[in-house]
């Protein structure tokens, strides 16, 4: 049977080969789909979500709209740059609004929140919300003002008319220490008060520095165990895992046994008289420590993606280099090295990223000049209870991590990397 | 560890509502379709979480008491749990070591409406900031407590001690200094030593939060202790602080931890260190280090129970909480531990420590010889001004 040369082409059963191809493919992918779709379900419901959400807070704020509804919308029609306070129906509102919410003490969450902001707003509220549901009619603005001075002040207004819209920039201003003015500029906070940026630099600086220590430290023994005969690496890569095995914890904590001033490093220095003992070295409770217990925790993740890259680098090549003249060390640079670097890529990034938001290590070893953003996020979840701070201080870290994970595919490429 | 744990608190319980909510709104969202794959998989996924939400509320008469573990928690145990539940058979009293996280964990079982905390072991200070937040109940300490034996009321009984309506105090203990006797030359008498370079020479630790640090730094700066919170509620007060803290800034170690400072002293770390007066006593008394106290201007806390709004069994909690706040039961505490009892007809029954056999009386913050000079640090104002302090101290640190 002739075929025409522009028939499409068909299968036994007369259906397109392409729509059949097709449809062959779409079961293989429905299949895989269909393998993935447990993880997938899993992830959204335990990690995106929640993740999602807990972010959320981040950039809502709706304590003022929700517990003053009239005060904010009477509110609005107030100029908040007058030198005037707001006028009887804005205190008639807030008065009505505080006997709604009284029986139900929400009226202190306002403080609460408000408190952040602007010191002395937690013990106005909580005294508002036993003393104003007792005021009889009105008119309430002398009497309200005379129950606590601040309602008497201009700046008391200004703070609760910043945050009643539901949604805010406020604690992203907050978490790059900046702050609204009433007339709504951004400015720097107070001097004595800026500590987030320095924070956010800090943890960059040190994670790149033990990023790098780890890849110095990590790239021989990585080298080590991808050349030694398999029974002597087999014994270093033990070496290697079993510290990754040990409790998280147990390695800091010897770290501070190992390091302090009265520890094992420096007795041993003042008993061979390197050190005199009035001279002892502080390298715990800082930056040094943070830096060195956290090399020591983080080196397995350097050391295993290298591992795996050097594995599969075959040794003919240097011997081809060396064979060619190279000199072993320009053989090394030249030919071995680059072939490493998706191994140190995966590394650095694997480390960089772990590092940025280790928490526990440096509260334990960090001292002062040692701390994390991190500990200041655990700090505003469990201890201020400043969870919308806390939720943009951790999407600014997410963000930033982000950002040198395109940065890194900018100039090394993903498709280099190598986990494995 | 605790965002994270505090994070899998918070979804478990959503997604458990999240769950209720299809089942209970019928065919809506993922169950609509159902035989696809998603709604099969998702509807499986809400049976697991169910499972794991349902076996928390099994047994009928467990409470969940909430405390801070160690020797504290066993000394809570041998005088309150022990024999409320020897005489309560159908009761079970389950140990809960968090309260260092009772805040920030009892606010996130609020949030999503899964209270499992029976009772909340809390500091007066948070005590202040949960009730305003209204995840606790209001007491009414003369109804649910039981009256001295004379027959005080409750209320007068724990006197000025009882700081918020919330709260239920508990012990009385105190912020003070510990020194190691061995390693300075003159020991240090009063809170000026502490920052006297020359005179007590070597490293400090203190706690790293304003709290306390600023009174003292004023009251060593000559400010009167009347007037304290006066000075500090001013900007200059607080920078007069801040200006007596740097004179030794360099030298401190800064702790978080209740178990630090006396370890930072029994490792010679530092010579001085100021640390709850419980652990200085097991430090001194019981593991025989060579530190001695220094009392003066010691910080009274209180720290005592609240009960969680919509906490389970809560006429049993109740009972627990009049039972274990009676005269004789806060007195059998202090047999265990350093801790003053809260209620002022206690005292007199303070015997001695169960295992070491000696006067616990001594010991006690309250007694007349330590408490000389003392503070109770104001809470209504630090619950004002943490926010805008903890800043600065924060940032003073970093400086």
């Amino acid at each position: 049977m002739a075929i025409p040369a522009d028939a499409p082409l068909t299968t036994v059963d007369g259906i397109p080969l392409k729509v059949s191809l097709a449809r062959a493919l779409r079961r293989d992918k429905i299949k895989s789909l269909l393998l993935v779709a447990p993880l997938f379900v899993f992830i959204t419901l335990t990690f995106v979500i929640p993740i999602g959400d807990m972010l959320f807070r981040g950039i809502e704020d709706p304590i003022v709209s929700k517990y003053l509804p009239r005060t904010a919308a009477e509110l609005e029609k107030w100029d908040a740059t007058s030198d005037e306070l707001p006028d009887e129906n804005v205190f008639e509102a807030l008065v009505m609004d505080i006997k709604a919410g009284a029986p139900d003490r929400v009226i202190t969450r306002v403080g609460k929140r408000l408190n952040y902001e602007q010191p002395g707003m937690s013990s106005l509220f909580r005294k508002s919300q036993r003393r104003i549901p007792k005021l009889e009619e009105g008119p309430y603005k002398d009497t309200v003002i005379k129950l606590d001075k601040k309602w008497g002040r201009i700046t008391t207004w200004q703070l609760i008319k910043t945050f009643s819209p539901p949604f805010t920039a406020g604690y992203f201003w907050a978490a790059l220490d900046l702050q609204v003015t009433p007339s709504g500029d951004v400015e720097f906070q107070d001097q004595k008060k800026r500590i987030y940026l320095k924070l956010f630099l800090r943890t960059l600086y040190l994670s790149g520095v033990i990023t790098l220590m780890t890849l110095i430290l990590g790239y021989p023994v990585a080298y080590l165990l991808a050349t030694l005969p398999l029974k002597s690496s087999n014994l270093l890569l033990m070496l290697v895992l079993l510290p990754f095995w040990t409790s998280l914890l147990v390695r800091t904590t010897s770290w501070i046994a190992l390091l302090q001033r009265q520890g094992v490093i420096n007795d041993l220095l003042v008993g061979v008289n390197i050190i005199d003992t009035d001279n002892r070295l502080s390298m715990i409770h800082n930056a040094t420590g943070t830096i060195i217990a956290m090399t020591h925790i983080l080196l397995p993740f350097m050391i295993l993606p290298l591992y795996s890259v050097m594995k599969t680098i075959p040794p003919s090549y240097m011997r081809a280099a060396i064979s060619l003249g190279a000199h072993p060390a320009a053989a090394f640079i030249r030919v071995y090295a680059p072939n490493t670097v998706p191994g140190i890529g995966a590394g650095s990034i694997l480390v960089f990223i772990l590092a940025i938001g280790y928490y526990i290590t440096p509260a334990l070893v960090g001292g002062t000049s040692g701390t994390f953003i991190s500990n200041f996020i655990a700090y505003h979840v469990s201890v201020s209870l400043n969870w919308g701070l806390a939720a943009a201080l951790g999407i600014i870290l997410l963000g930033l991590v982000l950002v040198l994970y395109l940065l890194y595919d900018k100039i090394v490429g993903i498709d280099n990397m190598k986990l494995g | 560890m605790l965002q994270a744990k505090v994070i899998f608190y918070y979804n478990t319980g959503r997604l458990i509502n999240q769950s209720l909510n299809f089942i209970t709104n019928g065919d809506k969202g993922m169950l609509s379709k159902p035989n696809s794959l998603i709604s099969r998989l998702g509807a499986a996924a809400v049976g697991v979480l169910l499972a794991a939400g349902g076996t928390a509320a099994i047994h009928a008469q467990e409470l969940v008491v909430v405390s801070w573990g160690g020797a504290y928690s066993a000394s809570q145990q041998k005088a309150y749990h022990d024999p409320f539940m020897e005489a309560n058979p159908g009761i079970t009293i389950i140990n809960d070591d968090s309260a260092s996280e009772g805040v920030a964990k009892l606010r996130a079982q609020a949030e999503v409406g899964n209270v499992t905390w029976s009772l909340l072991d809390a500091i007066a200070a948070d005590t202040i900031s949960l009730c305003d937040e209204g995840l606790i109940e209001e007491i009414d300490h003369d109804a649910m407590l039981a009256p001295a034996p004379d027959g005080t009321p409750a209320s007068e009984d724990f006197g000025a001690l009882i700081v918020s309506p919330c709260f239920v105090p508990q012990i009385v203990y105190s912020t003070t200094f510990g020194y190691r006797t061995d390693l300075v030359e003159t020991a240090p008498t009063s809170i000026a030593d502490v920052f006297d370079m020359s005179k007590v020479p070597g490293k400090r630790s203190l706690e790293k939060k304003p709290i306390n640090n600023l009174e003292w730094a004023l009251l060593a700066d000559g400010v009167s202790a009347d007037s304290v919170y006066d000075v500090l509620d001013t900007p200059e007060g607080v920078a007069q602080a801040f200006a007596k803290l740097d004179t030794i800034k360099d030298q401190v170690v800064w702790w978080t931890r209740g178990a630090q400072p006396t370890q930072l002293l029994a490792d010679g770390e530092v010579v001085m260190a100021s640390a709850y007066n419980g652990r200085l006593f097991s430090a001194i008394e019981e593991e025989k280090q060579p530190i001695a106290m220094m009392w003066d201007w010691q910080v009274f806390d209180i720290d005592g129970w609240v009960i969680p709004k919509g906490a389970p069994h809560r006429d049993q909690v109740v009972e627990l909480l009049r039972f274990a706040t009676d005269t004789q039961r806060l007195a059998d505490q202090s047999k265990f531990i350093s801790y003053g009892p809260a209620r002022a007809s206690s005292a007199p029954l303070v015997g001695k420590h169960a295992d070491l056999g000696i006067e616990m009386a001594p010991h006690m913050p309250t007694d007349p010889n330590n408490a000389k000079t003392t503070l109770l640090f104001n809470y209504e104002w630090w619950a004002d001004n943490q926010d805008d302090l903890n800043e600065q101290f924060a940032a003073w640190i970093e400086q």
